[in-house]
């Protein structure tokens, strides 16, 4: 199983450097699913008016989030639903564990949801002797192996088709057969039995309309749809930013979610749930929950610059869009969100003491801003979270940060930077030293792979130069060629 | 039109060839070139690690240096240094006089391509370069600060230049800043990909206008002994070979 965490961020991605399969595996899922964006997006008209309607709506909501909160409660409830108050994680699990047992519920599906992944649901659930199955293909596959997802999205994708068969062998007691045809409908024979059986569906929510109380989920698979209609009890886990004000708001999501995430036009299946079943004779469940789950994002609205970070609404195509995430997939980053957006979310939800290296794992290339369908800033977001780490200016109390390592020979080093480039005989001066020193190991005009000395009392160095050659310090720099010719000429 | 330039510290230290050939390319276009010699980095290196108060410093007296100048403009090789000067304004939320400051000075402050199309109007420099070139986007350049046509309309005027454009022109090459040094690893594995794009569109050189990304390409290519050489658009559109 793989256990890795945001700490050990820098190890983890040169692992998955070195996995030819995941990194297969990613160009084709980042170049197809980039690619099928970019077609989805000219579908339809004013992408860019629809971006700015979202996150205008985003901004309202999250801006009186406790009224819209209210008001969705409210309407939930007026229609037979329980909504319940969760502060963190621990008493979201707690909430659905008493849940269930109050019904007596044993066998329990779930529908995909990054929420429950968020607050490791099915761990608790599992420590209650309670093994909830996930349906979504690429869930259960994971669940199989007893991984985590590495996609938002898709989160099976670091897996190959020969993985899947081999753990379809072991887990499932098939002959061994890379037919997709077959493996799938090996997964749908054995989930169906599972859903004819539950007691209770647990699922996620996408987006929950203040004004009735409805809450909607996208899928492709059907099998959301069996989760929440066919057990006795549903229970919906949704953050609390997931509302939306109003029911006309979902035209403006439903056009985007979709193009942003895999380029469809419209999921296969999108059921908005309002309440329990009315009469007797009606489908669906008898009892509906509603999990409103703060777990660190209450926090998160408080500042004027991170709030931005709740209005995503998970597509994921920041992750495909993402140069590091494409070389590196989703479980390097050691937690629940990977790719640009997971490296703004975590720290703030896990800590930044224990993610501190996540808001430097980007290029700061922009191509997250580019794609987001709600226009997060996400570079502007990670580097006020770069500030916060250096300033030692994160919010939260010093548990919840915990503590950040503060790098004194990155401090010492751009603090010197300042002193000597605001003075610019100085400046000068260092740059002829540089000249100097690096006659030792430069050859036609460039310095080559640093040894083992140089790399240890110059680190940047050596590991610039690990695979790249550096450009060497001019023989005459422009302001000296200024100086003495460029000046007079005319 | 008076221009001020803005040279970059990478570029008056380690590609000073970049410089003379903005100056010598703004001035057959026609511009009066200065200089301020007390200029040395726009503060982008801290800034992007997390160092604001050391980015605040210097930018503000990046700030004071080019209000005292007498250019009309202010014009830089670089889309990346560009785009940190239309930055500042955020180094002062909590500052008014010198958010201000920054807003006046960023309006007139021009990536030297843009400049030369969108202030100048001019596509055709009068340059002339024998072979096929591919172009790279830099990122700042391009979602900072919208360059794209600009650039590739300058290139297709060269003389006797074959213009390709690469599958993969906009993606990121890995460099970003300190990021090439935190995560060698992963910057060279994004590198990767556009080094094989570049060494798959069989040309003499590869372009760009950020001397970073140049810097960053042209030493994976050195290191693999490539014919492929890198250059900076003013050093293009500097070029004489007819």
């Amino acid at each position: 199983m793989n256990h890795q965490t945001s700490e050990t961020f820098d190890q983890n991605a040169r692992e998955a450097l070195t996995d030819s399969q995941l990194r297969n595996a990613l160009r084709n899922l980042t170049n197809t699913f980039g690619e099928r964006r970019k077609v989805a997006i000219t579908t339809v008209d004013d992408w860019e008016g629809l971006r700015e309607r979202a996150r205008a709506i985003k901004d309202e909501t999250l801006a009186h989030l406790d009224k819209y909160l209210e008001e969705f409660a409210n309407n939930a409830e007026r229609a037979g639903a329980k909504v319940h108050w969760a502060h963190d994680a621990v008493a979201a699990c707690g909430i659905v564990l008493q849940l269930l047992r109050e019904r007596e519920a044993t066998r329990v599906v779930k529908s995909k949801s990054m929420a429950t992944e968020e607050i490791h649901l099915n761990a608790a659930l599992e420590a209650a002797d309670l093994s909830p199955v996930e349906t979504d293909l690429g869930e259960w596959i994971i669940q199989l192996a007893d991984e985590t997802p590495s996609h938002i999205v898709v989160p099976a994708i670091h897996k190959s088709k020969r993985q899947i068969a081999e753990l379809f062998a072991e887990k499932v007691g098939i002959e061994p057969t890379d037919d997709v045809a077959l493996l799938t409908s090996t997964a749908r024979r054995v989930l169906r039995q599972r859903f004819m059986e539950a007691d209770a569906g647990i699922s996620g929510v996408n987006f929950g309309v203040a004004e009735t109380g409805t809450f909607l989920i996208l899928e492709n698979e059907g099998n959301a749809r069996l989760t929440t209609s066919l057990p006795k009890m549903h229970i919906a886990v949704m953050g609390i930013e997931k509302i939306i004000p109003r029911l006309t708001d979902l035209d403006v999501f439903l056009k985007l979610l979709p193009r942003s995430g895999t380029g469809q036009r419209l999921t296969a299946y999108q059921s908005l749930i309002t309440g329990t079943k009315r009469s007797v004779d009606d489908e669906g469940p008898e009892e509906v929950h509603i999990v409103l789950m703060d777990n660190g994002r209450s926090s998160m609205l408080s500042h004027p610059v991170t709030r931005q970070s709740l209005a995503c609404i998970r597509c994921g195509a920041c992750l495909n869009a993402c140069p590091v995430y494409q070389q590196i997939g989703g479980h390097a980053y050691g937690s629940v969100y990977p790719g640009p957006i997971g490296a703004v979310i975590t720290p703030q939800l896990s800590g930044i003491g224990k993610s501190a290296q996540l808001p430097y794992a980007s290029s700061l290339c922009g191509a997250c801003r580019e794609v987001c369908p709600v226009k997060i800033d996400i570079p502007a977001l990670l580097l006020h979270l770069r500030a916060e780490i250096v300033e030692g200016t994160a919010s939260g109390t010093a548990d919840e940060r915990g503590p950040v390592k503060k790098k004194f020979s990155e401090h010492l080093a751009f603090r010197l930077y300042a002193f000597a480039w605001s003075r610019p005989k100085l400046y000068e001066w260092g740059a002829r030293i540089a000249r100097l020193m690096q006659r030792t190991v430069m050859r036609k005009g460039r310095i080559g792979k640093a040894g083992g000395f140089v790399s240890r009392i110059a680190p940047p160095l050596g590991a610039w130069t690990s695979a790249r050659d550096l450009r060497a310090v001019a023989p005459r720099s422009f302001r000296e060629q200024w100086r003495d010719e460029l000046s007079k000429k005319k | 039109m008076r221009v001020s330039l803005f040279i970059t510290c990478l570029v008056d230290q380690l590609w000073p060839e970049i410089g003379t050939s903005a100056v010598e390319v703004l001035r057959r276009a026609g511009c009066e070139v200065m200089f301020d010699e007390r200029q040395t980095c726009c503060g982008q290196p801290a800034f992007n690690t997390g160092y604001r108060s050391e980015a605040r410093r210097l930018a503000k007296r990046f700030i004071e240096i080019f209000e005292e100048g007498e250019g009309d403009a202010i014009v830089s090789p670089s889309g990346s240094c560009t785009a940190m000067a239309h930055h500042f304004h955020q180094l002062f939320a909590d500052d008014e006089k010198w958010r201000q400051r920054a807003e006046t000075l960023a309006a007139k402050t021009y990536e030297f391509s843009s400049f030369l199309v969108n202030v100048l109007q001019v596509e055709d420099v009068g340059a002339s370069y024998r072979g096929r070139v591919t172009w790279h986007d830099a990122c700042h350049g391009l979602r900072d600060l919208n360059l794209q046509r600009e650039p590739r309309a300058l290139i297709s005027n060269v003389r006797g230049l074959e213009f390709i454009e690469l599958p993969n022109a906009d993606a990121c090459c890995g460099f970003g800043g300190t990021f090439s040094v935190k995560y060698p690893e992963i910057s060279v594995a994004i590198l990767d990909h556009k080094i094989e794009a570049i060494e798959g569109a069989d040309v003499r050189a590869v372009v760009s206008a950020d001397a970073s990304c140049l810097m960053q390409i042209g030493g994976r290519l050195a290191r693999q002994n490539s014919k492929v050489q890198v250059m900076h658009i003013a050093e293009l559109l500097a070029s004489q070979e007819s």
